[in-house]
């Protein structure tokens, strides 16, 4: 269902190959798979259509120029475009000037509104906060008793009201929020639907009383084309001052988060994943813009991997390769390179493709650990000359490192089909990807499930 | 009239009794807004008009807004056309009743309207094991409690198994519907191993001769492969007590979900096997267009749908009658 946007457009746009510029004619079928895109990760259908007709407009009499293709050009466009809509920089939580600062949390049912507000504490905590959580959610069974418990996980205290209603409840956690001197108050709400006319009184009565300084609205990531109307519902009922965007993981395209930005306007502060409690991350609209499209996270990666990418270093490793002089040492330099980046399924969750490739495949980052164990006791002569690695020497390391002679059989091995591989791409007969993908080998940290 | 026969006499009777509760009242009440919205927009935008392109640009707006998805729409769209050049429509108040009949033909040629009897048990097979899963916040634990009452309605013992062991308070959530429902329940600590749970409630179905037994879930998004393959451990271990054990698996999704409800299936029917699907919070303003996508894309039935907060919201999903009442609207009742 969610095939490569990049992949897709290419299709669409080779018919433009060797077209100096971008036209309403030659862009019109290129921009249909972009729509097709939009309304799979579920951006409303009005916010999809007047963002195509806007980026339709930039693109026209855009050259092309370089060694940018067409497709790869609308494709930035589209990102840019879609990132300055969401809000190019992120949107911190609300301070307020005299403590307590009021945090009022609202959404539909399910969407994730007691584990975030468990979340919100959990990282006041963490910066010396001292939050207050707030249980006004009086209707469904149990979930008093759900912000309890998360209360007590993250050390945060639990205002609760046996019977009372949610109005009074609010207000009395206000008193005791002072008296206790909490400097974070987050009132958790029940969850409710927008034509619920007496609940949604209710909640706007809630308002009325404690004035909030911020108040949240949490949506489900994975909401489809009501998710307009619902924020749009809250937002006229409340003025909502942010969004949190709950539940986005993997696949989840999270074209809600667009839709709601441009229909409310106000600002996404964060993404809550998962349901441990420091899941929480501030909002980055490049990365939501990547996911939109179905392009992962491309840019991110690129980033990482400029940070980290020495082209002085690539230089010199590329003339070893050709050499034939390539090492282990080499090799351990390549690996802790990728290691600083991140975890090896956050990285091959970036590119593009990958995610949804990868989605089913575990990947253990101690396997690094293990190759890394068993470079570090080889020799330095062994390092630098692998092939001098003979059976009582590979006995030897099996037993240094603590693992058996088939793992370092299969590392050698793999090592040298990839010397093997690399000499050929640097020899022109591959193309060499301007990564540092030199020390990943497929199948090495893979186990397929 | 042998015994069987008695037995499916009285089971038929009992069906009856809870379909009866579920009059088409209930179904239009919890449409009401889906239906609203969508028959409003599609009756301002039909009524004086010809057949033409901006015609059909703007249905599929109507369409797309509803969580149709572009490829369902897509396909709704060309048999439109293909019957209005066929046929020669011209009016577009026709494109009603063609629009009607398209998104009736989808429903229909899915497995959702083969209807399975509702809330019946095989009485060779006791007891019935459901398992009930779906991602996170969906309304699960509800749905549990609504199914436990109608099954106790048509007169089966039910015992219900707390096997969200993850959730905090999922277990007393549950507490309380088991017992507005008034059926039994087999819980453990928070943090318990969700396959022992399973395992306990089955065994205790069994010694205590119950008719149906329901498994709780806790909540877990599809690709986050550790939590999926737990699931697969609960019907792992419980057919270690009764064979072809779970034999319901029901994936409960909900309703204001976009497209994403169709790779939540696909994913879940890869690790267990899904049988049914429950849809949940269609009486909110979502369209709950998703069924139709669903019904277009996948060969898994849609069992129930829920469409209010109270016990009995729950209701056996009827293709025809769900089609009736998404277009059935004043102004045609006029007509």
């Amino acid at each position: 269902m969610f095939e490569n946007l990049q992949q897709r457009l290419e299709d669409a746009i080779k018919k433009l190959r060797g077209q100096s510029k971008l036209t309403e004619e030659n862009i019109d079928e290129a921009l249909k798979e972009v729509r097709k895109a939009l309304l799979d990760a579920d951006v409303n259908f009005d916010v999809a259509k007047g963002f195509i007709e806007q980026v339709k407009e930039k693109a026209i009499g855009t050259e092309v120029k370089g060694k940018v293709s067409p497709d790869q050009l609308i494709v930035k466009i589209i990102h840019d475009e879609l990132v300055s809509v969401m809000g190019s920089s992120k949107s911190d939580l609300l301070h307020a000037p005299h403590a307590p600062t009021i945090i009022m949390i609202a959404g539909l049912q399910g969407s994730g509104k007691t584990t975030f507000s468990g979340k919100l504490a959990a990282s006041l905590r963490k910066k010396g906060r001292q939050p207050l959580l707030v249980a006004c959610d009086v209707y469904r069974p149990a979930a008093v008793d759900q912000l309890k418990t998360l209360g007590e996980q993250i050390g945060a205290p639990v205002f609760t009201m046996e019977g009372a209603n949610p109005v009074s409840i609010a207000t009395e956690a206000l008193v005791y929020a002072r008296k206790f001197a909490r400097d974070y108050i987050i009132i958790d709400t029940a969850g409710r639907l927008t034509i619920d006319e007496a609940m949604m009184q209710e909640v706007a009565d809630i308002k009325e009383k404690v004035s909030p300084h911020e108040i949240l609205f949490v949506c489900d990531a994975m909401t489809g084309q009501d998710a307009v109307n619902t924020a749009k519902a809250f937002h006229e009922r409340l003025s909502l001052t942010g969004v949190v965007l709950s539940k986005l993981d993997g696949d989840t395209r999270g074209g809600a988060a667009l839709s709601i930005r441009q229909v409310v306007g106000k600002p996404i502060k964060f993404v809550s994943t998962g349901e441990k409690m420091d899941a929480l991350e501030p909002f980055h609209p490049d990365r939501i813009a990547s996911r939109i499209l179905g392009m992962g996270d491309i840019v991110s990666l690129v980033e990482k991997a400029q940070s980290q990418y020495d082209e002085k270093e690539a230089e010199k490793i590329e003339a070893k390769i050709k050499k034939g002089e390539f090492n282990f040492n080499d090799f351990m330099e390549q690996m802790s390179m990728i290691r600083k980046m991140g975890s090896l399924k956050d990285l091959l969750g970036m590119i593009p493709g990958m995610d949804k490739a990868m989605r089913n495949v575990e990947i253990d980052d101690s396997a690094f650990t293990k190759v890394e164990a068993i470079i570090n006791s080889m020799t330095k002569k062994e390092r630098e000359q692998p092939k001098i690695l003979n059976g009582s020497r590979r006995l030897r390391i099996a037993k240094g490192s603590g693992t058996s002679i088939q793992e370092v059989n299969r590392l050698i091995k793999q090592f040298e089909d990839m010397q093997k591989m690399m000499k050929q791409m640097t020899n022109g007969k591959m193309k060499m990807p301007k990564m540092p993908t030199g020390g990943f080998m497929p199948g090495m940290f893979g186990r397929r499930n | 009239m042998g015994l069987f026969d008695k037995l499916k006499a009285k089971v038929s009777a009992a069906v009856n009794t809870v379909a009866e509760t579920f009059s088409v009242d209930r179904l239009k009440e919890g449409l009401e807004k889906t239906r609203t919205s969508f028959v409003s927009k599609l009756t301002s935008l039909l009524s004086g008009r010809k057949i033409d392109a901006a015609l059909l640009e703007e249905l599929e707006a109507i369409l797309i807004s509803a969580d149709i998805g572009v490829d369902t729409t897509e396909r709704i769209l060309n048999g439109i056309k293909e019957k209005v050049k066929k046929e020669g429509f011209e009016n577009a108040e026709d494109v009603y009743d063609i629009l009607k009949a398209e998104i009736g033909e989808i429903l229909i040629a899915s497995p959702s309207s083969t209807m399975d009897a509702a809330y019946s048990v095989n009485e060779g097979n006791k007891p019935h094991v459901i398992l009930v899963v779906g991602v996170n916040g969906v309304g699960k634990t509800t749905t549990i409690g609504k199914l436990s009452n109608n099954y106790k309605k048509a007169g089966k013992e039910v015992i219900i198994g707390a096997a969200d062991t993850f959730r905090a308070a999922a277990n007393e959530q549950l507490e309380v519907w088991a017992e507005r429902a008034g059926v039994d329940i087999v819980q453990q600590k928070q943090g318990a191993d969700p396959a022992a749970v399973a395992y306990d409630t089955l065994q205790a179905a069994i010694a205590r001769g119950k008719d149906v037994v329901i498994i709780d879930t806790a909540g877990r998004l599809h690709n986050k492969t550790g939590l999926m393959a737990e699931l697969e451990k609960i019907g792992r271990v419980m057919k270690k007590l009764k064979q072809d054990t779970p034999d319901d698996v029901f994936l409960v999704l909900d309703a204001t979900t976009g497209q994403n409800a169709i790779l939540q299936a696909k994913e879940f029917s890869k690790v267990v096997p899904v049988t049914g699907l429950v849809l949940t919070k269609l009486d909110g303003t979502a369209k709950g267009g998703v069924v139709i996508a669903i019904a277009n894309e996948l060969k898994l039935p849609v069992r129930y749908i829920g469409v209010g907060e109270k016990i009995d919201d729950l209701q056996p999903f009827d293709t025809v009658r769900f089609v009736e009442a998404l277009f059935e609207s004043p102004v045609k009742e006029d007509a």
